[in-house]
């Protein structure tokens, strides 16, 4: 036995002519090679991880304060004659205006702050929406009128800021509206819980407002357009996108002008945004005359924005069926429609839903083509009264309404502009999540 | 008169073996060239292929075996750059015939591909898909049926009647080629096609499609592509074997293996080359 290993050793020993234990200088340089890259591979991601961050911190320290609003609570008497009166003036909410002046001056007096304002002075503390929605409150209750309803008005933005550390004394010795003096009211009122902050519903779920309301202003009308829009984009992108991908893909013939066809959709896809909304405001406002600023019209350009993407996704998930399947149910005597309907459409689905969906997410952060046809600048300051108005009336979308608010001078828009990208990226995210729920759902294997 | 004593002669020559082909003749093919491009895959193949009769296609990889098989019941159609000429008769009509729908074709012949293919669907749906597509039934309980007697055919039943709602995917590589014949067999087709059915299958599988096979004769022509001699023998009464897209040499099995005429042949199945 051992004269057996004895001979084999020396056997073998001319063939090896190095020590596996050493590593020669190739291998090292190859293993020094691979590191490199692994670090740059490392580098790489870890820019992008801290640029992600560095967004998503910035994001949410500007705009988490827009979704907190100051409010002030003041129990309003609401006194049949100061009402009437109030109707038969000729500017209304002048007249509640003052309504509202007095009783805040009895609040200061019966919370034992002295100050020498007027009642016109000491309004600036609070939005000058207020005599807007005590109005709209005594409208929509006439049976309150004799009671005392307790109201939480809306501060003014100079005084959220305050509140929210954006606005300092220091910075209001240049400011005409608001002073310091302001300033020690509203504080002592937080003392004594007058003052109060909460969430903020109304940006969520409001209207947009006027330049020096932004207070009031909200983002939930601009969501109703977007949805509106989605509906549109997804209502026609998706079956035509659908229909286009499964025809070229499966049916047409490869010829020159199949080639011609493939080529221009990859190139659409790549076309400047700004470019299909030139088109949209030419083809569908100019010529086909459909409103403008519509929600339908805005989702008619985003649904030719979106084909490419729908189109391009959906013949990459139908070429990724294996063609054995195409040839199972061919050979079993299936036309070619009933092979592509019965097994390779549901076996393309989840890559179909994937790119509809991220096709869908584009559009709703899409800005530059509803530019062109209107969508911005537009303020809805109701929300649509039907399905039918929803798709027809003039209304403004998320992404232009952050644009549109980004866009004015006052702080407190720039702090909803931010606000309004969070709801958009909460948007998005569940859009992804919900497609990458719908892949693995639908996902077969074979 | 002595055209037409010719002509007289000529027939009678040909008669009588016009008349045993007939009988038993499944599938003629005359003259079929088969270009892919400017590639000439198929050259001047002629054969009939016989009824109830298992024929096996051997020969070299490329040598056009599968692309011959696929002539047979049109599945080239699917190919754009690919040209049949000649002729393809299945009971003397020309399956090539522009009447000819590829789709009534290949419900008459089935086929079974190299690669177990099942749909990603239940063992019942695999089966019944075929029946359903070509209104063999109007109730579920004749679908019940069909489905039982393709898989008792198919020699699977035993093993899945218990599971017919489970994916076919999920079954073992034979089960799953058998599930494949079985659902070829669901159609009543009268020629079933096989491509290298046992290529992917380890030799007990492989056995058990043979087996199989050996069954489904009696009721079906079958062709069968094979790359192993041995299961050409087993299996087939009929041999062809193919070279370079030629058809060398058709004869009964026995003849083949034992004593064939080409020197190809010869070669090929000696393992000389191939």
């Amino acid at each position: 036995m051992t004269d057996v290993t004895l001979t084999t050793t020396p056997a073998s020993e001319p063939a090896r002519s190095k020590s596996l234990l050493e590593i020669d200088e190739r291998t090292k340089k190859r293993n020094a090679a691979e590191t490199r890259f692994k670090f740059y591979g490392i580098g790489a991601i870890g820019i992008g991880v801290f640029f992600l961050v560095a967004l998503l911190v910035s994001i949410l320290s500007n705009g988490l304060s827009a979704f907190t609003q100051t409010s002030i609570s003041l129990p309003v008497p609401l006194v049949q004659s100061e009402i009437e009166a109030a109707e038969k003036s000729i500017v209304k909410t002048s007249k509640y205006r003052d309504i509202i002046g007095a009783v805040l001056i009895e609040k200061l007096k019966t919370a034992g702050v002295s100050t020498d304002m007027d009642s016109k002075k000491l309004l600036q503390i609070m939005s000058s929406g207020a005599p807007g929605a005590l109005r709209e409150f005594v409208l929509a209750n006439p049976d309150a009128i004799g009671t005392t309803v307790p109201f939480d008005f809306l501060t003014s933005s100079r005084v959220d800021g305050y509140f929210k550390g954006r606005v300092t004394r220091a910075a209001l010795a240049e400011d005409k509206n608001l002073d310091s003096a302001h300033l020690d009211i509203v504080d002592q009122l937080k003392e004594q819980g007058s003052v109060t902050s909460g969430f903020n519903w109304q940006f969520i779920f409001g209207s947009d407002a006027s330049d020096s309301r932004p207070e009031q202003a909200g983002i939930g009308v601009a969501m109703v357009g977007s949805f509106y829009m989605m509906l549109v984009v997804l209502c026609l992108a998706l079956p035509i996108g659908v229909a286009a991908s499964i025809y070229l893909e499966e049916f047409a013939p490869k010829n020159r002008l199949t080639d011609v066809i493939e080529v221009n959709i990859s190139n659409l896809a790549a076309v400047p945004s700004i470019v299909f909304g030139i088109l949209g405001l030419a083809a569908f406002i100019q010529f086909a005359h459909l409103p403008q600023s519509a929600p339908l019209v805005g989702g008619l350009v985003l649904t030719l924005m979106t084909l490419p993407t729908i189109i391009i996704s959906t013949r990459a998930s139908l070429q990724s069926v294996p063609p054995s399947i195409r040839d199972a149910a061919l050979g079993i005597g299936a036309s070619k429609m009933q092979s592509v309907f019965h097994h390779v459409l549901p076996l393309a689905m989840p890559g179909i839903l994937t790119g509809t969906i991220i096709g869908l997410a584009q559009a709703l952060g899409e800005t530059a083509p509803l530019l062109l046809i209107g969508m911005v600048g537009f303020i809805a300051s109701e929300y649509p009264s039907g399905v039918f108005e929803g798709f027809l009336s003039p209304n403004s979308a998320m992404p232009a309404q952050i644009y549109e608010w980004a866009k004015r001078a006052d702080p407190a828009f720039y702090e909803r502009a931010w606000g309004g990208i969070i709801i958009l990226l909460l948007f998005l995210m569940t859009m992804n999540i919900v497609a990458i729920i719908l892949r693995r759902r639908f996902e077969r294997r074979w | 008169m002595s055209e037409v004593s010719g002509a007289i002669r000529t027939a009678d020559e040909f008669e009588p073996n016009k008349a045993t082909a007939m009988e038993n003749t499944k599938i003629s093919a005359d003259k079929v060239q088969v270009y892919y491009g400017d590639t000439h895959a198929i050259k001047d193949v002629s054969i009939n292929i016989r009824a109830q009769t298992v024929t096996a296609f051997i020969g070299p990889s490329g040598c056009g075996k599968s692309t011959f098989l696929r002539c047979l019941n049109r599945m080239n159609d699917t190919i754009d750059i690919c040209r049949v000429e000649g002729r393809i008769a299945i009971d003397d009509e020309d399956i090539y015939d522009p009447k000819v729908d590829p789709v009534q074709l290949r419900a008459k012949v089935g086929m079974v591909f190299q690669k177990p293919n099942p749909f990603p669907k239940s063992i019942y749906d695999n089966v019944s898909y075929g029946p359903r597509i070509h209104g063999l039934v109007r109730r579920k309980s004749e679908l019940d049926d069909i489905v039982a007697s393709s898989l008792q055919k198919a020699g699977l039943w035993e093993e899945v009647k218990d599971r017919l709602d489970s994916p076919g995917t999920g079954l073992s590589g034979g089960q799953q080629q058998r599930l494949c014949i079985a659902r070829a067999i669901a159609v009543s087709p009268e020629v079933i096609l096989m491509d290298e059915p046992c290529s992917a299958l380890d030799p007990i599988a492989t056995a058990k499609v043979e087996e199989l096979i050996d069954e489904l004769r009696e009721n079906y022509t079958i062709v069968i592509v094979t790359h192993s001699m041995q299961q050409a023998a087993r299996v087939s009464q009929r041999t062809a074997f193919f070279h370079l897209g030629n058809l060398v040499e058709v004869g009964d099995t026995q003849d083949i293996f034992t004593n064939p005429r080409d020197k190809r042949t010869q070669d090929y199945i000696t393992g000389r080359f191939g």
